[in-house]
């Protein structure tokens, strides 16, 4: 933890706290050219400092916006951060997001300035440039490609930080100035949500509120400089924000960014985190990895793992919650950790991994158990970005697959009557920017958040969240019915990707599946099956035969539970694309944007629900370079095993 | 990270794919073969081929198979010796050409089936390529005694800018015998430019390529030749990628030259479409 330092109430004060008592602890790394390059929190400082000189000659000003794309690079954390010690306010873009979604954003924020990463992000940027010809400045990091680009405003970082230095010699104590003009209350950044629906909305977070929840999450991990990060998420999304850029300056540790992103599983070994944050899918993505490696391995060492595998999920949750186990079981549980956890921790580059957390969808209990049972400290929380994240934690020992946890420190919440979670917290947006009518919309007089979310309040106080609170609906019956529910327990099974659920004021549940291509594909494979793509993949009989079986799983695990027996999947078909954000049925935080698909595809839709055995479609596709193309099918529609209620179980069904 | 961006401030357009500004690069005249005949036995594989290189360009050589595209390049960098014909590179006369020789003039190669070390690391394959300018003896290497270190971490550098700019850095430490065909081509390609070559010979360096790799490696093309300045002498089957990425054009069919110019020019010429695009062997 930060020890008791002079006032800081904003970001660029906590950098030079840092670099003025820890200078040459290490702040910032970055792998380039195979060796890790580190920033110590002096140079850190200073190259910010030289950016906020060069930033205010280009004319950034108090309140103006400046957005940032690219990965996460220790330049781009400058820049932010430069933005942020002239009072401007910086504005991180999703870097995989193609122009024409940006466009809306640089005329909402009116931005005048850009900070990118590359070629790629620069291309963007001139065409965004066409729409929104106010963007007169754009600065990029790697110089690659660019060196015949003549447009005007092309601004080359290293050239800019240059001028920063001679500017800072100049007149020095300007940027000391600009910094000790920031308040707490100023707008630290502006996070444009992706959204479920309608527009993307800019969310107003203060320094304060950034602060104030960095901090509190700190607390309650005990968090210490020494602990390392690997920043490898996009840094618009506010989690990636917290937990490489807020926490770090709060608490004092290190960030490190990969290579590139198709090294980050290399380069997660190399660094060995002790914090790390993830997405439910990430978690997943590396678990299926490690099945696929285990099902082609020898057999004594599939043997091995599995025997290893059940020690672990009989007690490695125990050993880490600390609960009393026996001494054979003890020593079982150090022979499978010597053989195969420690092994098997290092090899997912988790052997440091004190604390680590996943949020943003929910997690399979499987999932969950898998990374517990192995050793490694995983824990949920809940948040959003309108609540600067931290909004429910699991603290150590009080973990559990189904729940989010208590209340962090400084936050009140409580359920609406119709389940809805609501929350005061220091940590809540400050408003959307320039849209009173939609912060009314989720923030009322009393100063209750609206979470959209529906949970619900276990005894002891943990929050369980079921569904998105305008989702969940009833069916003709009058049933609950609550799609996010079934489609997670679909997406559990590591065959498939993506599934939509519909059933709202219909007579029964039917759902679309998306395969997982890596995981199908190697099924497929091992079974001698011939493929030629996704689409062929997908439409394979033997494929819907494994997808129908997994259906069956889900009925039969629903028709145990007497409120949700009715929600059986009646019909379900394999889609012959991948859901893409690219193509709006995603979001960028590949969340299923369940109406747009209902809505794209209703003539699959009412095929679900009429008797058809299969259906032609054409579909649209986007590419991520602009381009678009159609691509057509002919869709098999199967009806699944439906169980009947526990109740009804003597009748036929 | 080098800077020759700069603040600027001219107007004009952007160059994407397809529009090359060309007058910026295409210098003097950099290697010319002369009237080259190279005969195996009884079969002619060349006859009176003639056609020249400019600095900073990019030439194709088509033709159907066996039209003799392999052999020119062979004969360019020393590998078969003509018995008719010379080669001036750089303005000098060669009568016989041999692979050490070109190597050392700054001529390099990528073979049609790959030439690495299958059981060598991308690192090692890369470093390996750097052999040319490393001057320390075996022994000094082995024991990475006083110069020998300094070599090898300048050719490390190197490589491993060679490495960024391939974009194959989460295959640093794989044995290349294991990574996927186009990387391999791309590997190859490493290994070629770790020599810093002037002239930059390749051999089919999109065969067996599926499209997305075919753009990839066109785009890798084009930014060698555009951020180092290499000269490059390709021989390619897809037209598409030819047209799109070339500058010039060199048409062979057995053994001799049918057509010469740029891809437009090349593409109309009838004994071309003849031979190479039209009609059927």
């Amino acid at each position: 933890m930060a020890r008791a330092a002079p006032r800081v109430d904003t970001f660029p004060q906590l950098l030079l706290h840092h670099a003025r008592t820890r200078p040459q602890r290490p702040a910032l790394r970055e792998k380039d050219l195979g060796i890790w390059q580190t920033w110590t929190w002096r140079q850190f400082a200073e190259e910010s400092g030289a950016l906020a000189h060069a930033f205010h000659e280009l004319g950034l000003r108090r309140g103006d916006h400046m957005a940032i794309v690219g990965e996460n690079r220790p330049h781009l954390y400058c820049a932010m951060m430069a933005a942020q010690m002239l009072g401007a306010i910086p504005v991180p873009l999703y870097q995989d997001a193609i122009a024409d979604e940006m466009v809306y954003v640089f005329e909402d924020a009116a931005i005048r300035l850009a900070v990118v990463e590359d070629q790629e992000q620069l291309d963007k940027m001139l065409d965004v440039r066409v729409r929104h010809p106010a963007l007169t400045h754009v600065v990029f990091g790697d110089p690659r490609g660019l060196r015949h680009y003549d447009a005007p405003g092309l601004v080359a970082l290293d050239r800019l930080i240059a001028r920063g230095v001679e500017l800072r010699l100049q007149q020095p104590g300007f940027v000391e100035a600009q910094i000790a003009l920031g308040t707490a209350e100023d707008t630290a950044t502006l996070f444009y949500t992706s959204g479920t629906t309608g527009r993307a909305k800019g969310v107003v977070q203060t320094h304060a509120a950034l602060i104030d929840r960095a901090r509190a999450a700190a607390e309650l991990d005990h968090l210490t400089v020494d602990e390392e990060v690997l920043a490898y998420l996009p840094l618009a999304w506010i989690g990636q924000y917290i937990f490489s850029y807020a926490q770090a300056l709060v608490v004092g540790y290190t960030v490190n960014c990969p290579e590139s992103p198709s090294t980050v599983t290399n380069d997660l070994r190399e660094i060995g985190p002790t914090y790390y944050f993830a997405p439910p899918r990430v978690f997943e993505g590396l678990l299926t990895q490690v099945t696929i490696r285990m099902e082609d391995a020898a057999s004594p060492k599939r043997r091995l793992f599995g025997w290893a595998m059940a020690v672990g999920g009989r007690i490695g949750g125990a050993m880490l919650d600390g609960k009393p186990v026996g001494a054979i079981d003890r020593l079982r549980h150090a022979l499978a950790d010597l053989l195969v956890f420690g092994p098997l921790r290092n090899q997912l580059g988790f052997s440091r991994v004190r604390v680590a957390y996943t949020a943003g969808e929910a997690i399979g209990p499987d999932l969950f158990a898998f990374y517990r049972s192995i050793g490694v400290n995983l824990k949920q929380l809940y948040g959003s970005t309108e609540t600067a994240v931290f909004v429910c934690m699991q603290p150590d020992r009080q973990v559990r697959a189904g729940s989010v946890g208590p209340p962090v420190e400084g936050v009140e919440l409580r359920l609406a009557d119709n389940g809805e979670v609501l929350v005061r917290s220091p940590g809540l947006l400050k408003e959307y920017y320039r849209n009173p009518q939609a912060t009314a919309a989720v923030k009322d007089v009393e100063g209750w958040y609206h979470t959209g979310d529906a949970g619900i309040l276990d005894p002891d106080g943990h929050l369980r969240i079921i569904d998105r609170a305008a989702d969940v609906g009833r069916l003709e019956s009058g049933a609950l019915f609550a799609p996010k529910y079934l489609e997670n327990k679909l997406k559990f099974f590591a065959h498939i990707k993506e599934a939509v659920a519909f059933g709202n004021g219909r007579d029964r549940v039917c759902v679309f599946v998306n395969i997982d291509f890596e995981s199908v594909g190697n099924w497929a494979e091992r079974r001698g099956l011939a493929y030629a793509g996704y689409a062929d993949l997908a439409s394979k009989t033997e494929v819907l035969d494994l997808v129908g079986s997994r259906v069956a799983k889900v009925n039969a695990d629903l028709a145990a539970d007497p409120q949700l027996a009715s929600s059986q999947i009646h019909r379900f078909l394999v889609l012959h694309k991948e859901l893409d954000p690219d193509d709006e049925e995603l979001t960028r935080t590949r969340k299923v944007r369940r109406r747009f698909i209902a809505e794209k595809y209703a003539i699959l839709v009412d095929a679900l629900y009429s008797d058809r055995g299969s259906q032609y479609v054409e579909t649209l596709v986007k590419f991520e370079d602009g381009r678009s193309g159609v691509v057509s099918a002919t869709l098999a529609i199967r009806d699944a095993s439906v169980c009947a209620p526990p109740a009804a179980r003597t009748k036929a069904a | 990270m080098t800077t020759e961006g700069g603040v600027q401030d001219q107007s004009g357009v952007r160059p994407g794919q397809g529009s090359r500004a060309t007058e910026r690069r295409i210098g003097d005249v950099l290697l010319r073969v002369d009237r080259i005949s190279l005969s195996f036995g009884g079969v002619r594989a060349l006859a009176d081929v003639a056609f020249d290189v400019r600095e900073g360009e990019i030439r194709a050589v088509i033709g159907p198979n066996g039209a003799g595209k392999s052999s020119i390049l062979n004969v360019i960098n020393g590998v078969y010796v003509p018995q008719q014909g010379r080669i001036n590179y750089r303005g000098v006369d060669f009568d016989r050409m041999n692979p050490h020789r070109a190597a050392q003039m700054g001529i390099a190669r990528t073979f049609q089936n790959l030439a690495l070390f299958k059981g060598m690391s991308v690192l090692d394959n890369l470093m390996a390529g750097r052999n040319l300018r490393m001057h320390a003896g075996i022994l000094a290497q082995a024991l990475r005694i006083g110069p020998a270190e300094r070599e090898e971490l300048k050719n490390r550098a190197v490589v491993e800018q060679i490495i960024d700019f391939l974009e194959i850095q989460p295959w640093r430490r794989h044995p290349v015998g294991r990574l996927a065909y186009g990387l391999q081509k791309r590997v190859d390609l490493g290994r070629a430019l770790a020599l810093e070559p002037t002239l930059l010979l390749l051999d089919e360096p999109m065969a067996g390529m599926n499209h997305e790799e075919k753009q990839d490696m066109s785009r890798f093309i084009l930014d060698v030749n555009d951020e180092f300045g290499t000269t490059i002498v390709l021989i390619e089957h897809d037209m598409g990628v030819v047209m799109d990425i070339c500058d010039r054009v060199v048409v062979l069919d057995y053994g001799k030259k049918i057509g010469d110019g740029t891809p437009d020019e090349v593409r109309d010429n009838p004994e071309v479409i003849d031979a190479y695009l039209g009609t059927c062997h």
